[in-house]
């Protein structure tokens, strides 16, 4: 339903009289999301997550590749398409508080794209906006409160609200939950499950937290500095990471029951610089199986190894997937 | 080593008082600390963990923090009532404290290098002759710091101001400072709350060395259950101002006895295997401007009984574990 096809967002940082510096944010990222599907995208900060989210809806601006949805190219929108696009794709963001206008009620908050996409009007309206709340937990008598006498949680399901009003087909869920206590995260992630079954939702969920990647969404895609280094499905990631940043992250969760899993070392150093990329693997910084000579010079390519897995290292040797293939990088496949 | 616990907090409780009405932040605590323990304080926000960790130093303005009973036990001083100059003295050297942001504490004008050595010619104490640190003298403690908490590049990162640093490095930074004093107690408010999990991973390493190499203890205040079962060996869980259970890791995530510890890790998704629902905690945190009398978790708890509007028990089942609650008085009772 979703294709991203080598998508580039690059932002320009110079500085006069420093030169150019461009931050290559995403950098040739390829992604399909099947209707129906709960895709995670999963990093540090600075991996380039939020950003691809953003880039689907054009909030930045991009620099290269394809965006399709639903088979129409929407790489560059017109004004027709621009409609299309606000009325199926949905975005649901971190801090509920202000995504959300302090001065406008519930009611006028969640019936504004009713307002401007549909011909609703008056007491249907009204109705209409009452079942919403309805459908994410929340009594009819929140319809005239403001913003600041709800509490986060609360909050966050009049944001819901506010993104099933049109009935949209993806949900792009730019870490929904990190604003919120355990206990109010719970309901949530629990009433998100419920949705995406009720009305055949897809989800884009962008998220750090990996304990709830594996709780809600059936595929992963790994990213680090703006490239996906592992992808596939949910469980067979979590069970065998293959790539050794993904091993790493998940070595370094921790868990809450008494005995910890064998970690070994903690990965060192930090995530480099998004300006300055280190040549060969962005990885090859901070990689504990870094082959010196070819991990920093030459740049892997994100490659099928088995079904529904790939990944983006040199460790691993397969033929070369469908997306992925980094233009600039074609010709450093590994022999 | 005496019984005598180093730290003792007794019967506290700390109001705010705000133009809507007394905010009932701290509602008679009591919490102990052995020397060499590490305890972790968890709770949901607004819990009053952080309100507990700043009232250790004293650095809660007053007004509007208005102490309302009882008392806090440092090696057996009070700290509520010591002077401001006794306090100027624990500070740093008896008890550090590191926090959630370490940008927020660190000038950023100033070169870390430079805030770090502010910070040990304050702390005088910490040359045993009891001699005056010099300042080159002081300079070369500072990088011996920065070794210590393993910042890469201990003497270029010297001079590095702190927009120069990852947050990690940051962390360590300020961890450099806590260390300076060579304090008895370390104080972290949510040390790693705002770093990524591979860069916590890594500081929470860090402290687990460094305390075992100064002999320290530690409290460590976070709302993750997770990090709790890495670093700690007892664990307080707090709900709107109220202790509610005090147990052992073990105890606690094996057999935890309070509704709302129980509703607490049946919250928490697993990131090591597939969990089939989680159930949350219906219902929100009680206002506590009028918080309800007895138990404050009782608006929220399923097993509520008429009884739970009077104040809960605490019911012992061991040395190492109790729980305050009217579930298990009325077993003991019947």
């Amino acid at each position: 339903m979703l294709d991203l096809i080598d998508l580039k967002v690059h932002f320009d940082v110079s500085k006069r009289g420093r030169g150019k510096a461009i931050l290559k944010a995403v950098n040739g990222v390829s992604l399909s999301l099947a209707k129906g599907d709960s895709l995670a995208l999963v990093g540090e900060s600075g991996s380039g997550k939020s950003t691809i989210g953003k880039a689907i809806l054009h909030l930045v601006p991009l620099t290269g590749g394809t965006i399709k949805f639903a088979g129409i190219d929407i790489t560059t929108l017109n004004p027709e398409r621009e409609r299309h696009l606000r009325r199926t794709v949905q975005m649901i963001f971190q801090d509920p508080h202000s995504a959300l206008n302090p001065r406008m009620t519930i009611i006028r908050s969640v019936s504004e794209s009713l307002i401007i996409h549909t011909r609703i009007r008056g007491s249907e309206l009204r109705h209409r906006v009452s079942e919403l709340l309805e459908t994410v937990g929340l009594p009819e008598q929140f319809l005239y409160r403001y913003p600041h006498e709800l509490s986060g949680g609360q909050k966050q399901r009049v944001c819901i609200a506010r993104a099933i009003a049109l009935h949209p087909e993806l949900l792009i869920l730019d870490e929904p939950t990190s604003a919120l206590d355990v206990s109010v995260q719970a309901q949530i992630l629990e009433f998100l499950k419920d949705l995406q079954a009720e009305f055949s939702l897809s989800y884009l969920f962008i998220s750090h937290n990996l304990a709830v990647v594996r709780h809600l969404c059936n595929k992963v895609a790994v990213m680090y500095l703006g490239e996906i280094v592992e992808q596939g499905e949910t469980e067979a990631v979590f069970e065998d990471p293959k790539h050794p940043y993904t091993r790493a992250l998940l070595h370094a969760v921790p868990y809450p029951q008494v005995i910890q899993p064998d970690r070994g070392q903690p990965l060192r150093g930090d995530i480099p610089s998004p300006i300055d990329l280190p040549p060969g693997c962005n990885f090859s910084s901070r990689c504990p199986d870094m082959q010196a000579g070819l991990c920093d010079r030459i740049a892997p390519t994100l490659l099928a190894i088995e079904t529904g897995r790939q990944v983006s290292c040199h460790l691993y040797g397969a033929t070369p997937a469908d997306h992925g293939k980094h233009d600039d990088t074609g010709s450093t496949q590994e022999t | 080593m005496t019984d005598q616990p180093l730290l003792s907090i007794q019967d506290f409780s700390l109001d705010f008082d705000t133009f809507d009405g007394v905010y009932k932040a701290i509602d008679r605590i009591n919490i102990n600390l052995k020397q060499g323990e590490t305890l972790g304080i968890v709770g949901e926000t607004g819990c009053g963990k952080s309100v507990i960790a700043k009232s250790l130093l004293r650095l809660l303005p007053s007004p509007p923090a208005r102490v309302r009973s009882g008392k806090i036990l440092f090696n057996g001083e009070d700290l509520l009532t010591i002077s401001e100059q006794r306090m100027r003295e624990i500070r740093g050297i008896d008890i550090s404290m590191i926090f959630q942001d370490p940008m927020t504490y660190l000038n950023p004008v100033f070169t870390v290098g430079r805030q770090l050595v502010d910070v040990i010619m304050a702390h005088q104490r910490v040359k045993p002759t009891g001699e005056k640190f010099s300042p080159i003298e002081a300079k070369a403690h500072a990088i011996e710091l920065l070794r210590m908490v393993q910042l890469p590049n201990p003497e270029r990162q010297f001079d590095s101001y702190p927009h120069q640093l990852s947050g990690g490095m940051r962390q360590r930074v300020l961890i450099a400072q806590a260390l300076s004093g060579h304090p008895k107690m370390l104080v972290a408010d949510e040390p790693t709350t705002a770093l990524d999990v591979t860069i916590q991973a890594q500081i929470l390493e860090l402290i687990k060395a460094l305390i075992t190499e100064f002999g320290m203890s530690m409290i460590l205040i976070t709302h993750d259950l997770s990090v709790v079962a890495t670093i700690c060996s007892r664990v307080v869980v707090m709900y709107a101002g109220q202790v509610v259970e005090n147990a052992s890791v073990e105890d606690l995530f094996n057999n935890p006895k309070h509704p709302y510890t129980r509703g607490l890790l049946s919250a928490i998704p697993h990131p090591g295997r597939k969990v089939s629902a989680l159930s949350g905690i219906p219902g929100s945190l009680p206002n506590l401007l009028d918080p309800p009398p007895g138990c404050r978790f009782q608006e929220r708890c399923t097993q509520a009984l008429e009884i739970c509007s009077e104040r809960p028990p605490w019911i012992r089942f061991s040395d190492r574990h109790e729980t305050a609650c009217w579930l298990y008085a009325e077993a003991e009772n019947a």
